[in-house]
């Protein structure tokens, strides 16, 4: 027999939840992390349109090979900017500060963050850390100009004066920071708060994801941050850590800004391959297909990451080319096994074709498209051939717009959870044809167009016709992009508070989707007993429970 | 604990290999370093939790056929609202300024962090209340 029983109590102030600050003043003061969730989440979708916006600029640019609509300077700051915007400010926050932030706590049936005071701490540290890098904008000389990756020396004061770079440098310190704590956070509620029973191997994929996703911030994070005060002390303090006349080693800084930046990649892509494992396994009526297989591939994945920084490196002839290259391949063993039990997953399913579901099997193909193309650039003879050409550029954007694919499954799996609403499936599917088609048109001409020879960061062209005719299908592709996150903006318009959701609108499998929605102060009023990585869909489905590993169920 | 414990060790454990391989192959300093500090960041708590995890009995999240009820409990202080983690965020915001637009800017900036730091410490002890 299978009983509800009433959930553990939590020490609470209840004058806090009846009486408790309203309007601004309850946003500038809470600590639920469903309130911080979706602040982080609506900071981070105007990120994407900020960073979306410069893309369409540059892009626009880019249309005919000696564009004016920019100056050569600005268009030096509009792709550092956007560079910035979309890994700094939105995918990561979104990533591990959104959706992580509302949905781990839920998915392990914990009240709350361990640390909330620290993670609307971290909030607060992400939201001025994007004023801050955006206001260089404002700012005489400009916003930052020396790429998103700011290779010293070009990064120094004497090639980029002027306040934008600091205010780069001093966003990144704050964001950082950010990241760190929420890092610390996110451990510290999956290893302390899970429910009764909510083994580690009985925790849904997104959160074991999220889990491996704060140990590699834990690792990364602080090795950028100690690089950009070292940045920012060879810029005003005098020292030459980065400098060659001063005694200094320019290439270093390229070693610690990679040592935290490929691993970033992961940090980005990790919380989006949990969240396409949930979506995948709730829209084809399944459960995961090698759970344990997906949690070691996860982990394999997070180690290799954190052994292949060099590989951002190879032209430079001082790095080790055949352990980076080796380390760098061995990553698509593990990659390869999540892609094989994505498709295993809906294997002989009932597949749903939902909104979220489109948008998840549109990352798959997206990512297998970008993950192979990085197998070609993870050998050091194909990568000295591609090496900053619009190669690395398709490379490196069909990976993330992959990630914006899965973002945007995310947000309609787990939206009417949280605001206790759907949006409309039809406009969610003109969405999601304009963004994978729009993805594919803007990303495969830039490949053709680095096999011949454009280099990137380039604000005009020679005038060959092959050159233009590519640079012209990339734009339109973008232009698709752009129409897709108006038809986003328009269904949630459209959408607004019009179609109730109900606590389980996708019959869910796990512990999210047995709460309210949105879920209650302290998220739960009770919880079902758990038994497998699916206690909502047995507790639903009593006759097809899990098995979990071949164990026996045991009823309580 | 014993599963969170693998994970950290584990961690160290593949630093310490790799941290070898590399310097012994490519004798680079900055990578070794970073390995090499990645290596304790998974031994320290590593080490800690299985420490912990053969002193401890299994908690309810780590027994398989645990009930609801033998999590029952004070789980722990979880405030309603603070105003400290604001104040310390535009506090740092301000330091940050300093570093660009002057010095006077951690005038307010610190005085903002240390009036956070002391609200939040005080908010604690008093179980979320000021």
């Amino acid at each position: 027999m299978v009983d509800v029983l009433d959930r553990p109590l939590v020490m609470d102030e209840p004058a806090h939840e009846s009486h408790g600050p309203s309007g601004v003043l309850k946003w500038i003061t809470t600590t639920d992390h469903k309130v911080i969730g979706l602040s982080y989440t609506i900071t981070a979708v105007i990120m994407m349109v900020i960073g979306g916006a410069f893309a369409e600029i540059i892009r626009a640019q880019l249309a005919t090979p000696n564009g004016t609509l920019v100056s050569l300077a600005q268009y030096n700051e509009l792709f550092t900017m956007h560079g910035s915007v979309m890994i700094y400010l939105f995918a990561g926050p979104f990533a591990f500060g959104a959706l992580a932030n509302i949905i781990v706590p839920i998915q392990i049936g914990a009240p709350d963050m361990a640390f909330p005071r620290l993670n609307a701490l971290s909030y607060w540290l992400y939201l001025t850390g994007a004023i801050t890098m955006l206001s260089g904008f404002f700012t005489a000389g400009g916003a930052a100009n020396f790429g998103w990756v700011a290779y010293a020396p070009l990064s120094n004061s004497v090639n980029t004066p002027g306040a934008g770079a600091d205010l780069w440098i001093g966003g990144l310190l704050l964001t950082g920071f950010s990241a760190i704590f929420t890092g610390v956070n996110l451990v510290a509620t999956i290893f302390y708060l899970r429910a009764p029973g909510m083994t580690m191997f009985r925790m849904p994929i997104f959160t074991w994801n999220l889990l491996v996703t704060a140990i590699l911030i834990l690792l990364a994070f602080p090795v950028l941050t100690a690089g950009l005060i070292m940045l920012y002390a060879d810029r005003h303090f005098g020292t030459h850590i980065f400098s060659v006349a001063g005694g200094g080693v320019p290439v270093l800084w390229q070693h610690i800004f990679w040592f935290w930046g490929h691993p970033e990649v992961y940090i980005l892509a990790l919380p989006f391959f949990g969240m396409v494992t949930e979506i995948l396994a709730v829209f084809s009526r399944k459960p995961v297909f090698g759970y344990k297989g997906m949690i070691f591939a996860t982990l394999s994945i997070a180690a290799l990451s954190l052994g292949v920084w060099a590989h951002h490196m190879f032209t430079t002839g001082v790095v080790l080319l055949p352990f980076f290259s080796i380390m760098s391949l061995l990553i698509a063993v593990p990659t390869g096994i999540k892609i094989f039990n994505w498709i295993g997953t809906m294997w002989r399913g009932e597949i749903w074709f939902s909104t979220a579901m489109l948008m998840a099997i549109g990352f798959v193909v997206t990512f297998l498209i970008g993950g192979l193309t990085g197998i070609y650039l993870a050998s050091p003879p194909l990568d000295f051939f591609t090496h900053d050409t619009y190669f690395v550029v398709a490379h490196f954007h069909s990976v993330v717009m992959a990630l914006v694919l899965a973002a945007m499954g995310g947000l309609y799996y787990w939206g009417p959870k949280i605001t206790g609403y759907l949006l409309n499936e039809r406009l969610g599917k003109i969405q999601f044809w304009f963004l994978f088609i729009g993805t594919q048109v803007f990303t495969l001409p830039l490949y053709l167009l680095g096999l011949r020879g454009m280099p990137r960061r380039m604000a005009i062209y020679p005038h060959d016709p092959q050159w233009k005719f590519l640079n012209d299908l990339s734009t339109v592709g973008a232009v698709l992009i752009g129409i897709s996150t108006i038809v986003f903006v328009l269904n949630v318009v459209v959408s607004w508070k019009k179609y109730p959701a109900g606590d389980n609108p996708w019959d869910g499998q796990t512990l999210e989707w047995f709460t309210t929605s949105p879920p209650p102060h302290h998220n739960f009023y009770r919880l079902p007993p758990i038994r497998s990585e699916r206690p909502t869909w047995d507790y639903n489905h009593p006759e097809h429970r899990s098995v979990p590993h071949g164990h026996v169920e045991v009823d309580q | 604990m014993k599963t969170e414990a693998k994970i950290m060790l584990g961690l160290g454990l593949f630093f310490g290999l790799m941290v070898a391989v590399y310097w012994n192959w490519g004798h680079e300093n900055a990578g070794s370093v970073m390995m090499f500090s990645g290596m304790l960041l998974g031994f320290l708590p590593g080490s800690y939790y299985y420490w912990w995890s053969r002193r401890m009995r299994a908690r309810p999240e780590d027994n398989p056929n645990a009930t609801q009820s033998q999590g029952a409990g004070v789980v722990g202080a979880f405030p309603g609202t603070s105003i400290w983690p604001f104040t310390m965020g535009m506090g740092a915001f301000f330091v940050v300024l300093a570093l660009v637009f002057g010095i006077w800017f951690l005038v307010p900036g610190l005085a903002l962090v240390v009036w956070a730091l002391f609200g939040g410490t005080a908010e604690s002890r008093r179980g979320g209340k000021v």
